[in-house]
C-alpha cells in the first residue's frame, strides 16, 4: 500500500499530491473540458441561429442543440470541474490521503455514464426539453436516467471530500481550522447535496412518468422543486468559483484573508440562505403567494447578497493589503497598476470578479425582485445575466485555475504562453458584451430559447424595436469572440497536456509533511482593527460598485411604474 | 498565513476586523434592507403587482369558461383561422387560453378600464409576454391565474410565447387591442 499512498511534492508550489487523489482530479477536470468544448461548439451554432436573418440550424435542430449546450455547460462541464476542485481542496490543501479512491472512480464512472446518455438521449432528437425539462413536456425517459446517474456520481463525490476532512482531521495532518478556500469548497458541498436531493426528488418521479410508472406530474410542483436543483446547482457554482478567487488571491499574491471571521461568516450566510433564491424563477408563477416569493427570493433580507458583498470586497482586498506590503503603496491602485496582468492565472481571476460583480451581481438583484422580474421574465434578459456569473463568474475563474494547474498537477509548462496571455482578455471582450448584449434585448423584450424573433409565416407577427436587433447581431458577433476566446483555452490547455514541456515532478513520499502552524505567525500578522486603511483602493471600487446597484436598481423601477396597472 | 492554509491564529475569530472591512459590512447590510422593503413597499403604494389570486383549473373548464365569454362578446374574427375578437365590458372578467400554438381569443379592451384577466394553459408550459410593455408571465398548466389589468396605453399589443413549448413555440404570437374609452376619442392620442 505504500505505493498507493505515496505523495508528491510539487517543486513549483510546494503542494503534496496524494498519488490516487491526483489522477482522480486529473480525469475529472479533462472530462469537464471535454463537455465545456462540446458545449462551447454548440454555444456557437446556437447563438449564430439567434443572430436575425442568420438562422445556421433550423428550428427543430436549434431546441435540440440548445438542450445539449445547457446541459452540458450548465451541469456536466461545471459539476466535473468542481469535484475536481472538492478534491483538490480536501486531499491536496489539508495534504491528506483521499478516501475511499476506489469510489471516486466509481463516481466518475457513474457521471461519465450518465452525461453520455443524457447527450445521446438529447441527439438522438426526441428530449428537445431544454435544461429545465418543464412538465408535462416530457423527454425520452434516458434523458432522465443520464441526469440521475450523474447526480450519483456527484453525491458520492461529495461524500468523498467529506470524508476526507474526516480522514485529514483524525490523521492530523494539518492544524488548527481548515484553511478558508476548503471551508468555501465544503460550502458548495453542502449546496451540491442540498441540490442533488432536490435533483433526485423530481427526477426520479419524472423518469417513472417518461415510463409510465407514474400518471401526473404536476407542473407547478415541477417548477417548485426542479428550480431546488437548477438554481442551486449554479450557487454551488459561486461558493467554487469564488473559493477559487481566493485561492488564485493565495497562490499568485501570498495573499490571506482581511478577516478569517468576515469570509467564513460570508460563506456560512450562503449555506443558510443562498438556496432561497430558487424562488427567483418562480416571482411570476401563479399559486405562490407574495410572501412566500418575498421572502424567499430576498434569501431572506438578503443576507446572500450581503455576503456576495462582502467577498466582492474581501478578494480583492486580501490582493491589494498582499500587494502593499510588498511596497505598492502609492496612491489607490498602484498595487492594482503593478499586478501582474500578463499572467492568466490573475487575470482570469480578477475578469472574473469585476464581471460577476459588475454584470451578473446587479442583474441578478434586479431579475430576483418579485415585481421587477415582471420585466424580464423569461426573456432574453435572464440567459445575459446568467452569462455573466456562470460563464465570467464560474468559467473563466476555472480558466484561470486551469493555468495553474498545468504546471503543478500535470506537471506540464503551459504552452504558447503568449495566447495563454491574451485568452482572458479575448474571452472576456466577447463574454462581457454578450451579457450586456443579451441583457440590452431582454430589456426590449426578445422571448429566450425562440427561433425566430421575426415571426416568419404568422398570420399576426409582432416587429420588435430596431434596436433589439442591433443588439442580437451584436450578441452574434460577440459569441465569436468569445468563441475564439474559449477555443484558445482549449487548444493551450489540451496542447500543454499532450504535448507540453515535461516539468520535474519533484520528490515522492510515503506520508504527506503535516501542516504545522509557523510559531511567530500565530502570534503576529496583520489583524486590522489598528485604523490602518489597507485595502482603500478596493473600498473606493466597491463604493463605484454601490452607485452602479442603486442607479440601476432604482431606474427598473421608475420603468415598472409606466407600464400597465397590473394587481 | 495564506487562504489556503489554516488560518495563522489558532483562535482566528477573536481577531478584529479591519475598520473598512466593517463599513463595508454596514453598507451592504443598510442596502439589503433597502432592497429588501422595495418589495412590500411597492405592494402597498406600487401599481404593478402580481395578485395571489390562482385556482387549480381543468383544461376543459377553462376552455369553457373562455368559450362562454367569446359566445357573449365577439365583435370579428381575425386572421385565416378565424380567431374571434371579443370586446369585453369593462371591469369584466376576460380570459386567455394559451395552447399549442396559439393564444385565444384575441382581447379588445378599453384604456383606463381595469380587467379581470384569467390566464391558463391547456397543454405544456407558456409564457404570456406582452409587447411593447414587456409585461411577462408564467402560464403553468392546471393552475388558473388571475390578474387585474388596467392598460395604460392605447394601440395594438403583441402576446408572444416565451416559454419554451415544443417546435412551433416561436410561431405563436398574437395581439391584444386597447381602445381610447369613450370619453376620450378623438383626443389625437394614437
Amino acid at each position: 500500500m505504500a505505493t498507493t499512498d505515496s505523495f508528491r511534492i510539487d517543486p513549483r508550489s510546494g503542494l503534496q499530491y496524494h498519488r490516487q487523489a491526483e489522477t482522480l482530479i486529473k480525469v475529472n477536470a479533462v472530462a469537464g473540458v471535454v463537455f465545456l468544448l462540446l458545449g462551447g461548439i454548440l454555444a456557437l451554432l446556437v447563438s449564430l441561429t439567434r443572430v436575425p436573418g442568420l438562422h445556421v440550424l433550423d428550428a427543430a435542430r436549434f431546441y435540440m442543440v440548445l438542450t445539449a449546450h445547457g446541459i452540458d455547460m450548465l451541469i456536466f462541464w461545471l459539476l466535473f470541474f468542481e469535484i475536481a476542485i472538492l478534491y483538490f481542496c480536501a486531499s491536496t490543501l489539508l495534504r491528506s490521503r483521499l478516501a475511499a479512491p476506489r469510489w471516486g472512480w466509481l463516481a466518475f464512472a457513474l457521471m461519465l455514464i450518465g452525461a453520455v446518455t443524457t447527450n445521446v438521449a438529447v441527439f438522438q432528437g426526441q428530449s428537445s426539453v431544454m435544461m429545465t425539462s418543464y412538465a408535462p413536456m416530457q423527454a425520452h425517459p434516458a434523458f432522465y436516467l443520464g441526469l440521475i446517474l450523474f447526480a450519483v456520481g456527484g453525491l458520492i463525490g461529495c461524500f468523498i471530500f467529506l470524508g476526507t476532512l474526516v480522514i485529514a482531521k483524525a490523521e492530523k495532518t494539518y492544524e488548527g481550522s481548515i484553511p478558508l478556500v476548503t471551508f468555501g469548497a465544503l460550502t458548495a458541498c453542502i449546496i451540491a447535496i442540498f441540490t442533488i436531493a432536490s435533483g433526485a426528488i423530481i427526477l426520479i418521479p419524472t423518469f417513472l412518468w417518461s415510463v409510465g410508472y407514474v400518471q401526473h406530474i404536476d407542473a407547478l410542483m415541477y417548477r417548485v422543486i426542479w428550480w431546488g436543483l437548477g438554481h442551486s446547482s449554479q450557487q454551488v457554482n459561486v461558493a467554487a468559483h469564488i473559493s477559487v478567487w481566493y485561492a488564485v488571491g493565495a497562490i499568485v499574491f501570498g495573499a490571506k484573508p482581511m478577516s478569517e471571521k468576515v469570509s467564513r461568516t460570508a460563506f456560512l450566510l450562503y449555506i443558510l440562505f443562498l438556496q432561497l433564491a430558487c424562488a427567483h424563477h418562480l416571482l411570476s408563477d401563479p399559486g405562490l403567494s407574495s410572501e412566500w416569493k418575498i421572502l424567499n427570493t430576498s434569501y431572506f433580507m438578503y443576507f446572500a447578497v450581503l455576503a456576495s458583498m462582502l467577498h466582492g470586497l474581501t478578494v480583492p482586498g486580501s490582493m491589494e493589503v498582499a500587494q502593499r506590503k510588498k511596497g505598492y503603496t502609492r496612491g489607490l491602485y498602484e498595487w492594482l497598476r503593478k499586478a501582474p496582468w500578463g499572467n492568466p492565472v490573475f487575470s482570469s481571476i480578477f475578469l472574473s470578479i469585476i464581471g460577476f460583480g459588475f454584470l451578473g451581481g446587479i442583474s441578478g438583484v434586479m431579475m430576483g425582485t418579485e415585481q421587477l422580474n415582471m420585466l424580464i421574465h423569461n426573456t432574453i434578459y435572464v440567459p445575459g445575466h446568467f452569462h455573466a456569473t456562470v460563464v465570467i463568474g464560474t468559467t473563466l475563474a476555472f480558466m484561470g485555475l486551469t493555468y495553474f494547474l498545468l504546471p503543478s498537477l500535470f506537471n506540464r509548462e503551459v504552452a504558447f504562453s503568449r495566447i495563454a496571455q491574451w485568452q482572458p482578455y479575448v474571452f472576456s471582450a466577447g463574454m462581457y458584451t454578450l451579457a450586456l448584449t443579451l441583457m440590452g434585448a431582454g430589456t426590449l423584450g426578445v422571448p429566450r430559447r425562440h427561433w425566430d424573433i421575426g415571426f416568419s409565416g404568422t398570420a399576426l407577427p409582432y416587429e420588435y424595436p430596431g434596436a433589439a436587433y442591433l443588439m442580437m447581431t451584436l450578441m452574434g458577433i460577440s459569441a465569436v469572440v468569445a468563441f475564439i476566446g474559449g477555443g484558445m483555452y482549449i487548444f493551450v490547455t489540451v496542447w500543454s497536456i499532450l504535448f507540453g514541456k515535461r516539468l520535474d515532478e519533484g520528490q515522492r513520499q510515503p506520508r504527506p509533511t503535516p501542516l504545522r502552524l509557523p510559531v511567530s505567525e500565530a502570534i503576529e500578522g496583520h489583524g486590522g482593527g489598528a485604523g490602518v486603511l489597507e485595502a482603500r483602493g478596493t473600498f473606493a471600487l466597491a463604493l463605484v460598485f454601490l452607485a452602479a446597484f442603486v442607479l440601476y436598481y432604482f431606474i427598473n423601477w421608475k420603468y415598472l411604474g409606466s407600464v400597465w396597472g397590473i394587481n | 498565513m495564506s487562504s489556503i492554509l489554516p488560518p495563522a491564529k489558532r483562535i482566528w475569530w477573536k481577531e478584529p476586523v479591519e475598520k473598512l472591512e466593517v463599513w463595508w459590512i454596514v453598507i451592504a447590510f443598510l442596502w439589503a434592507l433597502v432592497l429588501f422593503f422595495m418589495m412590500p413597499y411597492w405592494h402597498v403604494f406600487g401599481k404593478q403587482n402580481l395578485s395571489n389570486e390562482a385556482y387549480r383549473i381543468s383544461a376543459e373548464h377553462f376552455q369553457r369558461k373562455t368559450q362562454e365569454m367569446v359566445d357573449k362578446y365577439t365583435v370579428r374574427t381575425e386572421t385565416d383561422q378565424n380567431i374571434p375578437v371579443v370586446q369585453p365590458p369593462a371591469g369584466s372578467d376576460v380570459y386567455l387560453i394559451a395552447r399549442l400554438w396559439q393564444w385565444w381569443p384575441i382581447l379588445e379592451l378599453e384604456k383606463d378600464k381595469t380587467y379581470r384577466l384569467h390566464l391558463s394553459a391547456l397543454d405544456y408550459q407558456h409564457g404570456f409576454s406582452l409587447q411593447p410593455e414587456n409585461i411577462n408571465l408564467q402560464i403553468v398548466p392546471g393552475y388558473e391565474m388571475v390578474v387585474t389589468i388596467t392598460p395604460n396605453k392605447s394601440g395594438s399589443f403583441a402576446v408572444v410565447c416565451n416559454e419554451y413549448c415544443g417546435i412551433g413555440h416561436h410561431q405563436m404570437v398574437s395581439r391584444m387591442y386597447v381602445k381610447q374609452s369613450d370619453g376620450e376619442n378623438g383626443n389625437g392620442h394614437d
